[in-house]
């Protein structure tokens, strides 16, 4: 694709419809658009309020456990001899992923517009998780909504989202997976529009969502900026994270958008291969299309028909991405590659055993890519990689994974 | 210019009765079979035919439509079929209205201005996108009034007066409420209540409004038709279909003749209802 005339900056967006460039938008039905322009304005209102900016500080520092570290992977960039990596260390936080930063604000919104019900669909089951665990804390009833498939592969999600009290609905629509887990919470959205909030785990949805999201997620970029100054003295000089939706990336991301000597990196998932058919990879094997709410980058046949995503990583496994992605991929400003699953279970094994360090299957592929980047860069190349989540969810999965590898 | 929606909404009115308006998903579960009944349907009582494109992802819908979609795109169906299936109806039918109901992105995908020339050209009257709202109207829905096709949108219970006049502004042919907030083939609605709603669209619109969600049978599509300019009937009509279905999924002998026998039925409730 051609890249499009620069802006003078790559923060701005969206526009006041939610369109970032020729992505995003309100594609819903008339029934949620109400619901939707009133979350817009109560969201705009809470931002620009000091008070709720002031308790979500309070219960990101207390109960989610910021700031998280900026950890330096000595033994990795020894090993690759080039780049000095660091981790951001997102799997430290409470629940175990990036994703509570999301849900701690879109619940305080919740509470403050008097919605008493909260959904919300989930793939790998880290946001339902954390989506159960900040409705536990302020007394809400929660109703994940998780792909039939989803729910066999990440059972120890579906037990912990049960504990904290939440409602798991299995999906059997469709193929099973996180898109109809998503159609499905819509559809509850579109039944219960008065006193439900759809509380989205990703940079995707109708606008407000992919900037509400990215918002409260750009907590991650805000701090590696300063821990950067604080280690190095500077900023670093390249970042890297997987990309499914993308909000852990695009919260990464965001705070270094204009800063032109940092080079970005998004990593979707490849599957068995992106020649394959059988892959998330929106950006490298989709179109731009219409799906859950807003105009981006999506997987889909001649007729415009969704086709399935394919990931070891249920956290991947979407066939869309962010709209702002898109944008960003259009723009030339950020480089989007793409890791197999061979590539990530190979990166969540070197990596727990050089750092200690048990990454989740979804920021393994980013440490796929980080293997072939690093070793060709020069020592004083600092490079940040977003360590999404932790990996105790995914042990199942990498088992058999190599179980089924060693038979063939 | 008039529209074979406008003309035929002109005409029932002239007869003092409601419209009956059918839903069924082309392609569902063959084209032979869907086109069959499409044929089928005026004769049986249908005066405006709705005809889905199956999307794979219709989070409006519930689990009846979604079924019918899926069915349809397992047989083969694609937008290419569904006008290549209007044109075959219009052989030997040209009065009655056919309004296309989908998601926008098999249009997106086929190309906005291309679909409109074909849809025009295959006899299609007018069309209705779920996900469309008319935030997103520069899209769709301003190029397919120019192209001479109505774009007729829905109204919702959460449409309020506020809202109404954008929703409104644009739209032709006629206003779809949908009177309850949910997905299609959900609960019946309150026949009072949706008389009140319809009274209020029509403080805001000189046009027809059709009333559809929970339509089941005669009794319920009279009581709507004595407040609504039209009666929506779709899901209903879909399990029907589906009930007579063989094991494989495929379109049994009675079929056509099942559907038809219920559209006939509510046929004669919305005329029946007093106005």
């Amino acid at each position: 694709m051609t890249v499009q005339q620069q802006p003078n900056s790559f923060r701005t967006g969206p526009d006041e419809r939610g369109h970032f460039g020729n992505f995003g938008g309100r594609f819903v039905a008339e029934t949620l658009m109400p619901n939707i322009l009133e979350l817009e304005k109560a969201y705009a209102a809470a931002k620009a309020d000091p008070a709720y900016q002031k308790e979500m500080d309070y219960h990101l520092k207390h109960f989610v456990g910021r700031p998280s570290p900026l950890y330096f992977a000595e033994r990795l960039t020894a090993k690759f001899g080039g780049a000095k990596i660091y981790f951001k260390r997102e799997d430290l936080n409470h629940t175990g992923a990036h994703k509570v930063n999301n849900v701690t604000g879109q619940i305080m919104l919740a509470l403050r517009m008097g919605k008493k019900r909260i959904i919300a669909e989930t793939g790998a089951g880290m946001h339902g998780v954390a989506t159960a665990t900040l409705c536990a804390k302020f007394g809400l009833p929660c109703v994940v909504y998780m792909g039939a498939v989803d729910v066999e592969r990440q059972q120890p999600n579906v037990l912990r989202m049960k504990m904290l009290g939440a409602e798991v609905r299995p999906v059997t629509s469709g193929s099973h997976t996180l898109k109809d887990a998503m159609n499905e919470a819509l559809r509850d959205w579109v039944t219960n529009v008065s006193d439900t909030f759809y509380c989205i785990g990703t940079v995707a949805g109708p606008h407000p969502y992919p900037a509400m999201v990215r918002d409260f997620q750009c907590v991650i970029g805000n701090e590696t900026r300063e821990q950067m100054q604080e280690a190095e003295g500077r900023l670093p000089d390249s970042l890297i994270a997987c990309i499914g939706g993308g909000s852990n990336a695009m919260g990464l991301f965001h705070p270094f958008l204009d800063d032109r000597s940092v080079e970005i990196f998004g990593v979707e998932a490849a599957g068995h291969g992106v020649t394959t058919g059988l892959h998330a990879a929106s950006i490298a094997g989709g179109r731009p299309g219409v799906l859950h709410g807003n105009r981006t980058y999506l997987l889909m046949d001649a007729d415009g028909q969704i086709t399935e995503a394919h990931s070891i990583s249920a956290g991947l496994d979407y066939p869309g991405i962010g709209p702002e992605h898109a944008w960003l991929n259009d723009m030339g400003r950020v480089k989007f590659l793409s890791a197999t699953d061979d590539e990530a279970v190979a990166a969540f094994q070197l990596c727990s055993q050089l750092e200690g360090i048990i990454p989740a299957l979804e920021p393994a592929h980013a440490l796929a890519r980080v293997f072939d980047l690093a070793p060709k860069l020069p020592k004083d190349h600092l490079m940040v990689v977003n360590m999404s989540g932790r990996g105790d969810k995914d042990l199942d999965s990498v088992a058999q994974f190599l179980e089924s590898k060693k038979k063939k | 210019m008039t529209t074979r929606i406008e003309r035929r909404f002109a005409a029932l009115k002239a007869e003092g009765r409601a419209a009956l308006v059918t839903f069924t998903m082309s392609g569902d579960p063959d084209y032979a079979s869907s086109l069959a009944l499409a044929k089928a349907l005026p004769k049986a009582g249908a005066d405006l035919i709705e005809l889905g494109m199956p999307f794979t992802d219709p989070m409006a819908d519930g689990v009846a439509i979604q079924a019918a979609g899926l069915r349809a795109l397992k047989g083969g169906q694609t937008l290419i079929k569904t006008l290549a299936m209007v044109r075959e109806f219009r052989q030997d039918n040209d009065d009655t209205p056919i309004v296309l109901m989908g998601y926008y992105n098999p249009i997106y995908i086929y190309g906005v201005d291309k679909f409109l020339v074909d849809a025009k050209a295959a006899g299609v009257d007018g069309l209705i996108v779920v996900d469309l709202p008319p935030e997103e109207d520069v899209e769709l829905c301003l190029p397919a009034l120019k192209a001479g096709l109505n774009f007729i949108r829905l109204a919702t219970p959460t449409t309020d007066d506020k809202r109404l006049p954008a929703v409104l502004n644009n739209t032709s042919g006629f206003v779809y409420y949908v009177s309850i907030a949910g997905i299609t083939g959900t609960a019946a609605p309150d026949a009072s209540k949706v008389t009140a709603a319809v009274e209020r669209i029509k403080r805001h619109t000189k046009l027809p409004v059709a009333v559809g969600f929970g339509v089941r049978n005669a009794e319920s599509a009279r009581a709507i038709a004595a407040g609504a300019d039209g009666v929506v009937v779709g899901s209903a009509l879909i399990d029907v279909l589906r009930a007579n279905l063989d094991a494989e999924g495929k379109a049994g002998p009675n079929m056509v003749k099942a559907v038809t026998a219920l559209v006939a039925d509510i046929a004669a409730g919305v005329r029946s209802a007093k106005r």
